[in-house]
């Protein structure tokens, strides 16, 4: 008898990904489907991409989708889940989405308490836009617009979204987590997963920050990628709970 | 009832269930209401938001989820408003924007103006895309057209913008309200994203990435678009029968040219108002029509002239089109429209047979 030990999560389609060899997107999707399967909530997920790499998710996703303006998915999500309360509702959004263009949504939903679970894919650099300078590039990291690497005096160091969403009053849960091994994607699906928990017992808000590697734009093989997380981005971003108040 | 509360009590009465707002003068009572009326609902919702950008897109995902939704502002607030009422048209999303104007550009002042003409009726946002416009001129007007707008934007899933002035939403009238709607009795929305339960999974979205698929969106648009313009298109006219010279004016401004064309008439000019109810889509094919009997229009706006260019258009160069504009928020008296009316109708030698 043959044994089917590894299939597409239901809440995927059947659609190959569009996503660069050795992105961390793909996994971090596939993650999500697993969860959303587990806690059997894909019949009320309705999900919010971005704009940026992740843009098509609602390709992938079998879930219905709504897409948000650049950075303004915390906003869009709040908006259906208020219409809405008794359904799951998600953002999926990258760093530049979350901690630059759309941080003032991030954070006064986060603040109000807004019972959403947002997935925050940091990847250090605006990857579809073709790898300028994000709000979390690392200090000397180079990128198209901080030739040289990030200058603390001309570009600003690397903002902690994380942690200042930790401090506002309506955030419940908030992780850092990474998906460069895998030992990092298991406690990775496992956040995911308090982090839709919380939502579904009506706690409030949740965030999920994911590191991915992205070899194309930080001009790496998949692999030193990987290891570049391990032994470089987690000195700037540790992979830790930064709020639990899930009791 | 003042105006703004108008606006607010129609809205609920016409289902509008999600707002999202931020505060702004001169149409503060509009939220104000609406944190109250939402509050004695079981289904409604009010949020303050913490910007113009993120009332105008919680409203987009409201919209997406299936609830009538409303967000309001003045002019500075209006542009910050833009990204999502382009991305509402884009993807074909309800919504109602109520715009109480006022002097602007930039800052401005807090005093009713008509500056925002263009910004409403050119799209205002990125792409090509058209909005509804709506313009009441009274108490009356400002309830029923609010009902109409929650109606148009379900029909035509579009947005659609209600075009007012600092002076309406101040201003105390008399009204009486239509019966509210019953929500359930609304024709079912099969687009809506409420979860994939004995269905397949949808997506709302405004990215095309195909040329090809892109044109043809854009073309479906226009052609919902030229519906509309057929279906909707709206002017009020006030003693025009026999009108030598027809003043063209909407909202406020239409309400001062009334009281100027009564004084002109009591001198014994024959002259009468042209009012369009839409701005958007304008009411062409009524002007048109008048310019083949009328040889004189004077457009009268609360700015340097913008609708001018509409009427101008409509009457495709066959009749004069004059202008007389009071911008920066003053606002005109019927007196001295009287002597912009007099004066322009014996320079034109109207009075001669």
């Amino acid at each position: 008898m043959e044994k089917v030990v590894f299939k597409r999560p239901k809440y995927m389609k059947e659609a190959p990904f569009h996503y660069c060899p050795g992105c961390g997107h793909s996994i971090i999707h596939r993650l999500m489907a697993e969860v959303i399967e587990e806690l059997d909530i894909g019949e009320k997920t309705i999900g919010v991409p971005p704009a940026g790499c992740a843009v098509l998710a609602y390709d992938y996703f079998d879930t219905d989708m709504g897409e948000a303006p650049h950075g303004r998915g915390a906003a869009v999500a709040t908006g259906i889940k208020r219409t809405l309360p008794d359904r799951i509702v998600f953002s999926y959004q990258g760093d530049g989405d979350i901690a630059a263009i759309g941080t003032a949504e991030t954070i006064h939903a986060a603040n109000r308490g807004e019972n959403i679970t947002v997935i925050f894919v940091n990847n250090s650099c605006y990857g579809m836009t073709g790898g300028q300078m994000a709000p979390t590039t690392l200090l000397d990291q180079n990128s198209t617009t901080t030739p040289g690497g990030r200058d603390k005096n001309r570009d600003g160091a690397p903002i902690d979204l994380s942690e200042m969403l930790a401090i506002t009053r309506g955030a419940v849960y908030i992780e850092r987590t990474a998906v460069n091994s895998i030992k990092n994607i298991r406690k990775t699906k496992k956040a995911i997963t308090k982090a839709f928990k919380v939502q579904m017992a009506g706690l409030g808000f949740s965030l999920v920050e994911i590191l991915s590697p992205c070899p194309t734009n930080w001009k790496m093989s998949p692999i030193d990628a990987c290891r570049w997380i391990d032994e470089d981005v987690v000195q700037t971003f540790p992979l830790k709970v930064i709020k639990d108040e899930t009791g | 009832m003042r105006g703004s509360q108008v606006i607010g009590e129609a809205a609920i009465r016409a289902g509008c269930r999600f707002y999202a707002g931020y505060p702004i003068t001169p149409q503060n009572e509009l939220p104000e209401f609406m944190s109250g009326a939402m509050a004695n609902l079981e289904d409604g919702t009010f949020i303050q938001a913490e910007s113009e950008l993120a009332a105008i897109n919680m409203v987009l995902g409201a919209s997406m989820a299936g609830a009538r939704a409303m967000t309001s502002s003045s002019s500075p607030g209006i542009s910050l408003k833009q990204e999502g009422i382009s991305f509402l048209a884009a993807s074909e999303l309800p919504a109602v924007i109520v715009n109480t104007m006022r002097g602007g550009p930039g800052l401005g002042n807090i005093a009713p103006s008509q500056g925002d003409y263009f910004q409403a009726t050119r799209g205002g946002g990125h792409g090509d895309y058209r909005t509804i416009v709506l313009a009441p001129a009274y108490g009356q007007e400002l309830a029923d057209l609010t009902r109409k707008a929650f109606e148009y934007a379900d029909r035509y899933m579009a947005p659609v913008m209600i075009l007012a002035d600092g002076m309406m939403s101040q201003m105390m009238e008399p009204v009486i309200f239509p019966d509210p709607v019953n929500l359930s009795k609304l024709p079912s929305k099969p687009w809506i994203l409420n979860g994939a339960k004995e269905r397949p999974s949808r997506i709302i979205k405004s990215l095309i990435l195909g040329t090809v698929a892109m044109e043809e969106h854009n073309w479906k648009l226009a052609r919902k678009y030229e519906i509309i313009s057929r279906e909707i298109a709206c002017a009020e006219t006030y003693m025009t029968e026999d009108a030598r010279l027809v003043v063209v004016a909407y909202g406020t401004a239409a309400r001062v040219a009334k009281g100027g064309i009564k004084r002109a008439r009591e001198m014994g000019l024959k002259v009468g108002l042209l009012r369009p109810v839409t701005l958007w889509p304008f009411p062409g094919n009524t002007i048109r029509k008048m310019g083949r009997l009328v040889k004189d229009f004077l457009v009268f706006e609360m700015n340097t002239g913008q609708m001018l260019d509409d009427v101008k258009l409509s009457l495709e160069g066959k009749s004069n089109v004059h202008f007389y504009g009071r911008p920066g928020g003053i606002i005109s008296t019927p007196d001295e429209i009287a002597k912009v009316i007099s004066s322009l109708y014996y320079r034109q030698h109207l009075e001669e047979d």
